[in-house]
């Protein structure tokens, strides 16, 4: 048995498709067996609802009168630093951002309320936002100041465009030393008191298609509440991550840089989200259908959270200090029990990615390919996969010399 | 009726006001000082018993933000902005006292107000700032 994505689409506009979600199609093969399963089901749609720093937006606000070559200037979004090192009125805000009088670490743990994430958020939710900027003046573009409201329905193009999300598996952060810290995986308690973990797990894209036979560049995603597309794959790609039995990656392994028109998005899938002691950045919900075209590609998706399995590390001293040591290892269904044991110590758990909400991501993404709402693309060009060397490596650091 | 405790700081400018007598003749709150001294850094700290109608109380409280005061909880009330929590459940290990639970078939995390202390962890540590204070 094979199918096309062509018979898929096919499916799809006439509204017989059929469609599981990552969750659901676990129990449609276990009662069908995975022959007659693969047989009968098209797709199955993956989500997932977490914080992603490496995510961001460029705008075309249109050209002032006089023009402003903002370019090589200074831009503010909200009090929040745009990148300005293209064309004349093109900025780039990372979700990273933030004001230059945010007082950052200067008290420890610094709260970090507001950023380019927030700036995303509300931008998206149609709220007028304070653009502040200044040049140097040209010839052609003589003016030096613009202090101007802009709103998203007046921008030329707002496209979200985020250079690494949807982590294929991460890792399981815990706290070794006796004092708090405050790190990107959350408020990591003194003497492993507690586990944070951040991935949607059976539900996750990648994880229900571990070595990328069908997600690749061009693949049409469900992206911050619209559609968009992968780009490419996303940076720190890593598909040589070390692997267990059933091709599932025990770390974080591959990733995707993703676009999409931020018009048709909603705030309620880019959340303006603040990590104490860490900085600002974005919850971005992604949402991506696997073509089931072979019994193979079909099998990947069953993968439930006891075959996941993640590895526990130290964010006190090897994680800063880039030590590749490990804790120890967990499933994901140990996780989501709520405790795990760890050096014989029973350690509660917490998650930083929502997994109703990626949950939701996965229904809705079902829901659009059933109503013929969303057909799936051909990728264009396929992700590097476990055969072609890419490996994410360290900093080579060279000192430059006095 | 509301009767609640706040501590009150006051930045150095306004250390010699007389902000608490105007909160107590212009909004009908009865109250007790319960503290009252100024820091090494000449910043004046005082914990008040607060009873009153819940309108008054507000306004009072309105006016000392107005004016300049930074309001502590001591048995403040904290709520979750539904709209903003993503259910994601990074609070509940956050939380010293367990106010926050896990449903294990939905993964939905509720908060129960019942068993909150007020101490403002989960305020800061919500990813989203879903958590929020009020007095
Ligand atoms: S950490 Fe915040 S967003 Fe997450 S479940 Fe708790 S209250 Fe909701
Ligand atoms: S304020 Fe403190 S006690 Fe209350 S819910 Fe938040 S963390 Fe728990």
């Amino acid at each position: 048995m094979s199918k096309t994505i062509e018979e898929i689409n096919q499916k799809i506009k006439r509204g017989e498709a059929v469609v599981f979600t990552a969750e659901e199609i676990i129990g449609v093969v276990k009662e069908k067996g995975l022959k007659r399963a693969a047989e009968e089901v098209d797709v199955v749609t993956t989500g997932t609802f977490g914080p992603m720093c490496s995510s961001g937006a460029y705008f075309n606000i249109g050209h002032s009168k006089p023009r402003i070559k903002l370019g090589g200037g200074r831009s503010y979004l909200n009090d929040v630093p745009a990148y300005t090192g293209l064309a004349a009125v093109d900025l780039f805000l990372g979700a990273t951002a933030m004001p230059d009088d945010d007082p950052r670490n200067k008290v420890h743990p610094g709260e970090f309320n507001y950023g380019g994430g927030h700036v995303i958020e509300e931008l998206v939710a149609g709220k007028d936002i304070r653009l502040e900027a200044t040049a140097y003046g040209t010839d052609c573009y003589p003016r030096k100041k613009l202090e101007t409201w802009i709103n998203i329905k007046d921008l030329n193009e707002a496209v979200l465009f985020n250079v690494r999300n949807a982590y294929q598996n991460y890792n399981v952060a815990a706290n070794l030393s006796n004092k708090t810290i405050y790190t990107y995986m959350g408020m990591l308690k003194p003497n492993l008191g507690n586990i944070t973990y951040c991935s949607a797990g059976q539900l996750s894209p990648l994880l229900n298609d571990p070595f990328y036979k069908t997600i690749g560049i061009g693949t049409k995603i469900f992206l911050g509440g619209g559609t968009g597309y992968v780009a490419w794959q996303g940076t720190q790609f890593n598909p040589t991550t070390a692997r267990a039995e059933n091709g599932v990656p025990k770390g974080g392994a591959g990733t995707l840089a993703v676009i999409g028109d931020l018009k048709q998005m909603s705030p309620r899938w880019l959340v303006g989200t603040s990590m104490l002691g860490y900085g600002p950045t974005l919850t971005v919900g992604i949402g991506v259908p696997i073509p089931i075209l072979s019994e193979e590609i079909l099998q990947y998706t069953t993968v439930t959270d006891d075959q996941i399995i993640g590895t526990i590390v130290d964010y006190s001293d090897a994680y800063p200090n880039r030590r590749n040591e490990s804790v120890g290892e967990v499933t994901y269904a140990q996780l989501k029990s709520g405790k795990v044991t760890v050096q014989g110590k029973k350690v509660p758990t917490a998650s930083l990615s929502s997994y109703p909400r990626a949950a939701e991501i996965a229904n809705t993404l079902k829901d659009w390919i059933k109503a013929g709402k969303f057909e799936l693309t051909q990728p264009v060009a396929s992700l590097p996969g476990v055969e072609s060397g890419v490996t994410f490596k360290p900093l080579n650091e060279r000192p430059i010399a006095q | 009726m509301v009767d609640k405790k706040i501590v009150l700081r006051f930045p150095k400018r306004l250390v010699d006001r007389p902000i608490v007598s105007h909160l107590i003749k212009d909004h009908d709150l009865e109250f007790t000082i319960l503290k009252a001294s100024v820091t090494q850094d000449e910043e004046g700290l005082m914990v008040l018993e607060l009873k009153g109608k819940q309108e008054e109380y507000e306004k009072g409280i309105a006016y000392l933000k107005e004016a300049g005061v930074i309001l502590e909880s001591l048995s403040q009330d904290v709520t979750r902005n539904e709209e903003r929590c993503t259910h994601c459940g990074a609070c509940i290990t956050v939380c010293p006292v367990g106010a926050f639970e896990l449903d294990m078939v939905t993964r939905q995390t509720s908060f129960h107000d019942k068993k909150c202390i007020g101490c403002g962890i989960c305020i800061k540590t919500c990813p989203p700032r879903a958590m929020e204070l009020h007095f």
